[in-house]
């Protein structure tokens, strides 16, 4: 019977099921056969903060989206087409994503009585039979019974084993609904399982299976081809934030020829950057898994004291622990980065969910007037770039930098066009090899960017003490002196500021440099961003985008650029954080556009507020505190 | 992978002499503070160890103990209260050649410093520890600390304190200490041999040295050093030596299972079957480190100084650093471009 192949620019897929149903691998491996086949594509992993909550309930249901296209991607997509659901509980948790019309794929051995129950559902109201999905096409495969049957006979393997690689099975039958090749993941489980024979041909059979099934069965007739996006010629590979902020990080130590110390404490999401990190001794890094989190920002000041690139991660609970040490780090000058993927709080708040709202704790959050340049990254292949800068600032002007990235960029994954290692900037780090001046060494004589020069231990004449209580003007030797305390604290913010000598200028990332709108934003909010102004500028209105990394200090022309528009909107994952150092700073009415649910903007929730601040401006001339971000 | 610094070299530098440990700062201890003996007998002790100045660093954390860096011509770094022992692991993980010395005190350490405290001891890394302790608070004036002892009168406890106080010795015997020692600010013979025992271990050294606050805590130990009462109250450990103190060494300490009994060896009792104190006994050390008795308690044992216990164990560094050595030696050192390309690329042309 003929199947008919119907072609799309881009297809936003949910996967969905329990938190052991391995929803996460079937997600990567569908994102890394799309990128190598050619597709833009962006990815955002949903998963609960609980290890494993009970099996079937709506606790324990783990999802990964993937948006892939032929067409330039920006977003996860703001609604998905496709959604492919292993239970009862993970089709309630979901349904919301789906768009009217759109397909679900439901194995119907997760929506028995008992797992009805556990998801809160009368056993009379199964939604496969009662109707209720009318307005989308569903289709119901029994996934745990096809598998059974397809392994039972020679499979060497027991029950709960085949029950484990059903993903397999439904991610062979997604990459036929696409018109995939199964090469990759065929690739990824003999490398897996390797030394497992037997689990290695189990999976492998249920991934030809599931790729059958769509070839066999009868209801389903239609195919799906996306075809390879035009993205700019080059080389690619596909990567995830943390990752790329590891690379980076290498990538700072071979170029300034230091290596890594990397002391960090687990927390999620950045224990990812430490794992990474332990796997590559040999570019000399050393990986310090410290007591606490303080214990981790402090033995990078004692590695950076030696003469070392001092890095640590963590996230908002643990920057918060950490505020003394990197305020101590500010008063010595010594160079290193302080990484904080943000996550939702406050307090422990919402572990694996992303969240914008570290800003102001990282800007502000330190006992006395202690301003440390801040830089964010946009997306997972930007960290790359933030990562090598932050340490290249650190390194070049002899002060901490904060990073910052969050959980969405952390573990979304999106194609990236690498560099080569010759065409990276050079680090240069002021080191004093030395003393041949006359006198006595003065550890905070300082040049035309203010910063002092690194006396690190081991180098002859050059002993000198450093320490947290207030300097004399480059002697270093403790002085309370008022007027002594009054020069050395604007001194440092001078030195800071000086850093805008050394960044690119502010860019306009579409859109007019003079007009009606300019959504001005930061950190993961990028693609979301993006995409609303390219729908909202096709339609007619005038609006455009620019996206700040450099937070501290700001790009040299920021002002002039905000100035040149008549309205400031910024959309932010906080209650209004870059906002107020925005409006403090330039004085202009900035708006802002808040989510604090724990998820990424949709393109649509920007869109619609646009086209209401730009139909009716009236409206707009309201300085706006509170603001809904649903555009609803 | 080379550091742009001097690789330093442990030569004798026969050179060095304590004047050259001198700074040009001002010592701005009280007068009669008992961290003006410290600093002495350190200055004395560190030219005969044969370091080069410039590989030397003392890191401190904050309170009267922690202001020594600044006293000391080598490199050195004030820190944060409790966090020394934090920042020398670092220092120490990713420098390994340098001679590195913690300065802090007993809330430093036993306090805000605590947790810190423990690691380190129980990571091994090569590195000293000073720990002055004075029983009190003496930068912020004369709270009481987790070593004061308990109904002691202080400015945050003027009912005196309910707190039960640490035993330093035994907190580091359990953190799985490597070296312990105790001495005192003033017998400058024994702080000095002690310093140099110190340094010759290779692991963490934990050094108590009981110091004399004369303005906040005066007196706190003058009964292990006043003439009429230290050789009842002080008893002085030596290896292979039978544990004995007392007037006129009198009085011995026998151990009767494992409880440690005082005898009188005036009314008879033999030194045979004394105690022979043995450093690298850990049980021994389990007991004499708990020889901890309050004064006033009738029969009490006398305050041991000394080298408690020590032991050999690796060294977290080059625990660390090999692991390093041994994956640059299998794998060859890493290629940015190979780690930036990743296991899988595509072309767009």
């Amino acid at each position: 019977m003929t199947k008919t192949n119907e072609v799309l620019d881009s297809v936003t897929i949910r996967f969905a099921g329990d938190s052991g149903d391995g929803m996460q691998l079937t997600g990567t491996q569908f994102t890394d056969t799309a990128a190598i086949f050619g597709n833009d594509l962006s990815t955002f992993p949903d998963f609960p903060a609980e290890i494993r909550a009970p099996i079937g309930t709506l606790a324990g249901v783990s999802g990964f989206q993937i948006h892939f296209g032929s067409v330039e991607i920006n977003t996860p997509g703001d609604f998905c087409d496709v959604l492919v659901v292993m239970n009862a509980a993970a089709l309630k948790a979901n349904l919301r994503e789906l768009r009217d019309g759109g397909i679900i794929i439901a194995n119907t051995d997760g929506f028995d009585p008992k797992n009805l129950r556990l998801a809160n559902i009368a056993p009379d109201q199964n939604p496969l039979e009662n109707g209720s999905l009318s307005k989308y096409q569903v289709f119901t495969m029994d996934v745990t019974k096809i598998t059974r049957a397809a392994l039972s006979n020679d499979s060497g393997l027991g029950t709960k084993e085949i029950d484990r690689s059903k993903n397999m099975f439904v991610l062979g039958f997604i990459y036929w609904m696409f018109n995939r090749s199964l090469d990759h993941s065929v690739k990824f489980l003999t490398e897996k399982f390797g030394k497992k024979p037997d689990i290695l041909d189990a999976n492998i059979k249920l991934l030809k299976a599931g790729y059958n099934y769509g070839e066999t069965v009868e209801t389903f007739t239609t195919r799906f081809k996306v075809e390879p996006a035009k993205m700019a010629s080059g080389t690619y590979r596909n990567i995830m934030g943390n990752q790329a902020t590891a690379i980076g990080l290498i990538a700072a130590s071979e170029k300034s020829g230091l290596p890594i110390f990397y002391g960090s404490y687990p927390i999620t999401p950045a224990s990812d950057i430490l794992h990474e990190l332990s796997k590559y001794k040999n570019f000399g890094v050393r990986t310090y898994q410290a007591e606490d989190e303080i214990a981790a920002v402090c033995s990078i000041i004692g590695a950076s004291f030696g003469g070392q690139l001092g890095v640590t991660a963590s996230s908002g609970p643990g920057i918060a622990l950490k505020t003394e040490a990197m305020g101590l780090g500010f008063m010595l000058e010594l160079p290193m980065v302080v990484i904080d993927v943000q996550r939702g709080g406050p307090s422990t708040g919402l572990p694996t969910k992303t969240e914008q709202s570290d800003l102001l704790q990282v800007y502000y959050g330190r006992n006395g007037e202690a301003p440390l340049p801040v830089i964010a990254a946009c997306s997972p292949a930007d960290c790359f770039d933030v990562a090598f800068q932050s340490c290249k600032i650190a390194l070049e002007h002899m002060t901490p930098v904060v990073m910052l990235s969050d959980g969405f960029i952390a573990n979304g994954a999106e194609p990236w066009m690498f560099p080569k290692a010759t065409d990276l900037d050079e680090i240069k780090p002021p080191f004093i090899k030395e003393f041949n001046a006359e006198g006595k060494f003065l550890p905070y004589k300082r040049d035309e960017k203010l910063s002092r020069p690194w006396a690190v231990p081991g180098v002859k004449d050059l002993e000198h003490r450093i320490g947290g209580i207030e300097k004399q003007h480059e002697t270093g030797n403790i002085s309370y002196d008022p007027e002594n305390h009054e020069f050395m604290v604007k001194l440092r913010a001078e030195k800071v500021e000086r850093i805008a000598d050394y960044i690119p200028e502010q860019k306009i990332d579409s859109g007019n440099a003079k007009g009606k709108m300019l959504i001005v934003g930061w950190g993961s909010t990028y693609g979301a961003i993006k995409s609303a102004c390219a729908k909202a500028r096709s339609e007619g209105y005038d609006v455009s985008h620019a996206h700040i990394r450099y937070l501290r200090p700001f790009p040299k022309n920021l002002g002039e650029i905000l100035n040149n528009f008549e309205m400031v909107l910024m959309p932010e994952m906080n209650n209004g954080q870059l906002v107020r150092i925005i409006r403090d700073k330039y004085f202009i009415p900035a708006i802002p556009l808040n989510k604090i649910m724990g998820l990424p903007f949709t393109s649509v929730e920007i869109y619609d507020r646009i086209k209401e601040l730009l139909k009716d401006e009236k409206k707009a001339n309201k300085l706006e505190f509170a603001s809904n971000g649903s555009g609803k | 992978m080379d550091s742009t610094t001097q690789i330093a070299s442990n030569g004798h530098d026969p050179k060095m002499t304590a004047k050259e440990l001198v700074t040009d700062q001002e010592v701005r201890w009280c007068p009669g503070c008992g961290d003006y003996s410290i600093l002495k007998q350190v200055q004395t002790v560190i030219p005969e160890l044969g370091i080069k100045r410039e590989n030397i660093v003392f890191i401190s954390g904050i309170g009267c103990s922690s202001r020594f860096p600044y006293y000391m011509e080598t490199y050195g770094m004030h820190s944060i209260h409790g966090r020394a022992t934090a920042i020398a692991s670092g220092l120490k993980a990713s420098r390994p050649e340098l001679s590195v010395w913690i300065v802090t005190g007993d809330g430093d350490s036993l306090s805000i410093g605590g947790n810190h405290f423990i690691h380190i001891l129980r990571r091994n890394f090569d590195v000293n520890i000073l720990l002055f302790n004075n029983e009190i608070y003496g930068l912020t004036k004369g709270q009481y600390s987790p070593t004061s002892p308990q109904g002691q009168v202080t400015k945050s406890t003027p009912l005196g304190s309910v707190d039960h106080p640490f035993n330093p010795l035994a907190l580091s015997l359990g953190a799985d200490a490597t070296f312990i020692a105790r001495t005192m600010d003033r017998d400058p013979k024994h702080l000095q041999e002690t310093l140099r025992r110190a340094n010759s271990h290779k692991g963490t050294s934990m050094v108590e040295i009981y110091q004399n606050c004369n303005v906040f805590n005066d007196g706190a130990f003058f009964i292990y050093t006043d003439k009429e009462t230290k050789k009842l109250e002080t008893l002085f450990l030596e290896t292979g030596k039978p544990l004995i103190y007392g007037e006129n060494n009198d009085k011995g300490i026998k151990l009767d299972g494992f409880t440690p009994t005082i005898v009188s060896l005036a009314d008879g009792a033999s030194t045979n079957d004394l105690w022979i104190h043995d450093e690298r006994d850990h049980v021994k050390a389990s007991i004499v480190t708990r020889f901890f008795d309050n004064v006033h308690k009738e029969n009490h044992l006398p305050r041991p100084f000394g080298i408690f216990y020590q032991e050999d164990r690796y060294c977290y560094e080059d625990a660390m650093n090999e692991q390093i050595a041994n994956v640059i030696s299998k794998k060859g050192e890493g290629n940015l471009d190979e780690l930036i390309a990743g296991k899988e690329v595509w072309v767009i042309n």
